[in-house]
């Protein structure tokens, strides 16, 4: 099948740069909250006595906007933009994913307004109420519609790697979120989750670690594949590892929930499981930092001058170093020591402030030039001062935690060896922890600052610049059997 | 669990871990028709891969890590039903109530199952009882002179009581403070350790239902004027009117009631606040006081211990 007039498209850059703008304002004001119940947990007073700015409903909220609004914006952005180029087509329907972007800004704007307002179902992670659920599986839905519908239309003969990691994020967050949030509605406002006791705990923790696993590991996965080769301008260091580390990592991490119930009332047969996948877990999932590092060889010294490329290649660094820490945390006896600790606050942000934050930052300051038609941003001694800026704050941040987290963890268990009483009251360990909560704190304002001035930046290139309009030529596909 | 689910589990499990290694073993070999360290035969804006084959590290890591869980696996509980070589349980995790964890306990012990909690916990037993054992022996009154038996106790009272009772045993709006002499069920060394082995109940009926708005302004007047409080005569007076039906629990003189738990109403002491708006609170809406039992969670020998601490606070 030949064809002598090649077909001329035109990619939707419009939703790509909505989702770009929005991902650094819901950046700057998620990590703003985290900074600021930081500082409650130092500072009490600063919830001001009003029940609406209680640390108990303002860090939902800054778990929602950094996880929903920061990082699902900047993963439905990425995805809109490497689907179409990668697969050499536009979107499948640009109204549906107009209807992606607006959907889910209004979700994030109930939640901005419904959990201050202590209206919650109280599952973490997905505490939005059933109507809001039932917005997100619709935004949802016509998000895997756009995504999928894309690649079906594609022009090329195969489906690049990055497109699978965000296939498997978008598939999987829609059976999550629907079975996580599966509820019985009492009145507009509050429900009731149809899973009781044990079963509910362990569907929350399936939901919960899988959103880790899905949203801000393979989604993300899916952002490295296309923006580390393309920034280093090298090509991919291994197919057949992409290939192994895919499908195992996948599949490993639907069973690593139970991880996070150690020592509960769960059976210990389910304990054993979730933990054994988690070790072998941690496997495939340094299969993606070694393929992104190793993309880099021969092209080590342009991180000398490329602040991009540093936050792609140090979001790895903070991506290996957490995914060993976790498998490791995932084994009962380590787990004894760390679980209600610190440590599991630290290891959780260095993997969103480390890895997250910084492979989308670096994703943010390839795509902004490109997006309104300029070469580069308009300071790259500014994204430098970003680089460092947020480095310094995560490893401050990370540092404080893993201190103040193994000391919770001894002092709960310390016991006098004359009477066995315990050695340390909870108050104690609290007290103890204030340092390093600060340290915390000053982290945080570092972090902030660093995206203050990544709005800056774009900002001022956005204004010099215009919308890019991009447009391709494309024969028709070649082969009519698609394959993976 | 059924046999049916104990199967699905082990089978899904298993061939799981089996397709994990097939998978690993089908990308050890060059299936992609293109020599090793060249590049693949396609390309997506700009971006191209090569074929290179697994880290060598990477991938006996991966082989250790699955042998490692299948030897996991079948040493401890994870397949379905299969309880694993090692006969270890975390707990007894079935059990419903105290009798049926203290048969499943003997049970095991007998059986010389490994359940790591028992295990855990008659290692302390053996090693710590006797030390308690041998406060228990000694007056309570006594025992609060020994100054390594209190340090032991307010260590216990502050993991097990301070949540309530506060660090320093001062309590807080309807939990009591421990340092004063005013007790709602007596401070004699027996009604606190009484208090503390099977937990107290308080109740203040609400009583609003019986008079109107202004007679219990009048009442929490007359209320506060029992403790010495400066109020307005003529309200007091008018509440007094009604007081019979609080002596019944409170006492004609208002001295209360330590066989009931009824507070002291002339000590100035107020468990839930002694605002006039707080006991008119009080007096509409009623108190419930929940003092939990500890004798099944601590044993008596602690208890005594504990008792020694909490009656020092306030007889030094």
């Amino acid at each position: 099948m030949s064809q002598t007039n090649p077909q001329q498209i035109e990619y939707n850059l419009k939703v790509v740069r909505q989702f770009t703008i929005m991902t650094v304002i819901w950046g700057i004001i998620g990590m703003a909250l985290g900074v600021w119940i930081a500082a409650q947990l130092i500072w009490p007073e600063l919830n001001f006595d009003t029940p609406w700015l209680t640390y108990s409903r303002l860090r939902p909220l800054h778990t929602n906007a950094v996880i929903f609004a920061f990082g699902t914006s900047a993963l439905m952005g990425t995805s809109f933009y490497i689907v179409q180029k990668t697969c050499r087509t536009s979107l499948f329907s640009d109204k549906l994913a107009a209807f992606v972007f607006w959907s889910w800004q209004t979700v994030i704007v109930l939640a901005v307004i419904t959990l201050p307002l202590g209206l919650t179902s109280s599952k973490e992670y997905g505490e939005l109420e059933w109507p809001i659920d039932i917005l997100i599986a619709l935004s949802w839905i016509a998000y895997i519609i756009v995504f999928f519908g894309t690649l079906v239309k594609r022009n090329t003969s195969h489906i690049y790697v990055a497109n699978w990691f965000y296939g498997g994020f978008i598939i999987t967050v829609a059976v999550l979120h629907i079975v996580n949030s599966m509820a019985m509605p009492v009145s507009f406002v509050k429900s009731y989750s149809i899973y009781a006791g044990a079963v509910d705990a362990m569907i929350q923790w399936w939901y919960g670690h899988n959103a880790v696993g899905f949203l801000l590991t393979a989604g993300f996965l899916g952002m490295m594949y296309y923006f580390v080769p393309k920034q280093a301008e090298r090509p991919v260091y291994s197919y057949r590892l992409s290939v192994v580390h895919f499908w195992a990592l996948i599949s490993l991490y639907i069973w690593a929930g139970p991880h996070h119930l150690h020592y509960t009332a769960l059976p210990d047969w389910t304990q054993s499981l979730g933990m054994v996948m988690s070790v072998i877990l941690f496997v495939p999932s340094w299969g993606g930092m070694i393929n992104g590092i190793m993309t880099l060889s021969g092209a080590w010294h342009k991180l000398k001058t490329d602040p991009i490329l540093r936050f792609l290649i140090v979001s790895l660094s903070f991506y290996g170093m957490s995914t060993f820490e976790g498998p490791m945390m995932s084994i009962k006896s380590v787990n004894a020591l760390s679980h209600y600790t610190d440590w599991t606050i630290g290891h959780v942000h260095s993997g969103a402030l480390g890895w997250v934050a910084m492979i989308t930052i670096g994703s943010m300051y390839y795509l902004i030039p490109r997006l309104w038609g300029q070469t580069q941003m308009h300071s790259v001694r500014a994204i430098n001062a970003h680089f460092w800026l947020h480095t310094i704050g995560t490893v401050l941040y990370i540092v404080a935690l893993w201190i103040s987290g193994v000391m919770q963890g001894l002092m709960w268990r310390a016991v006098n060896a004359e009477d066995g009483t315990l050695t340390y009251s909870f108050v104690e360990s609290v007290e103890a922890s204030y340092p390093f909560w600060f340290i915390r704190f000053v982290g945080g304002l570092f972090i902030v600052a660093g995206m203050l001035l990544m709005a800056w930046n774009g900002y001022r290139t956005i204004k010099a610049g215009k919308p890019t309009s991009e447009t391709i030529d494309v024969a028709p596909r070649e082969a009519a059997t698609p394959s993976a | 669990m059924s046999s049916f689910w104990s199967a699905w589990i082990i089978v899904l499990t298993l061939a799981f871990l089996v397709g994990i290694i097939w998978l690993l073993r089908w990308t050890m070999t060059n299936f992609t028709g293109i020599k090793e360290g060249e590049l693949m035969d396609h390309e997506f804006d700009g971006i191209v891969e090569i074929n290179n084959p697994l880290p060598r590290w990477w991938m006996i890591l991966f082989w250790v890590t699955i042998v490692w869980g299948l030897i996991y696996l079948a040493l401890y509980p994870g397949l379905g039903n299969f309880q694993g070589l090692l006969g270890w349980k975390s707990s007894n995790q079935d059990v419903q109530s105290i009798e049926e964890s203290r048969a499943a306990t003997e049970e095991a012990r007998e059986a010389g199952l490994i359940v790591q909690y028992d295990r855990e916990m008659r290692a302390a037993e053996e090693r710590f009882g006797p030390i308690f054992e041998a406060y228990a022996k000694q007056p309570i009154k006594e025992l609060a002179q020994n100054p390594d038996a209190t340090e032991i106790g307010k260590r216990l009272f502050l993991q097990n009581c301070a949540q309530c009772h506060g660090s320093n045993a001062m309590g807080g709006k309807g939990f009591p403070n421990l340092t004063d002499d005013a007790w709602l069920y007596g401070g004699s060394p027996e009604a606190i350790k009484t208090s503390l082995l099977e937990g107290r109940q308080g109740q203040m009926p609400s009583f609003s239902g019986q008079f109107n708005e202004q007679q219990i302004t009048e009442l929490a007047t007359y209320v506060l004027s029992l403790s010495g409080r400066k109020v307005d005569p003529e309200l007091a007076q008018a509440g007094k009117q009604n007081y019979a039906v609080c002596a019944a629990c409170h006492g004609q003189d208002g001295k209360g009631n330590q066989q009931l738990g009824a507070p002291n109403l002339t000590d100035n002491v107020w468990l839930y606040g002694g605002s006039q708006d707080a006991i008119e609170e009080t007096l509409k809406n009623g108190r419930r006081g929940v003092m939990p039992a500890w004798e099944d969670i601590l044993g008596e020998d602690k208890i005594h211990v504990i008792s020694a601490y909490v009656y020092g606070l306030s007889n030094d």
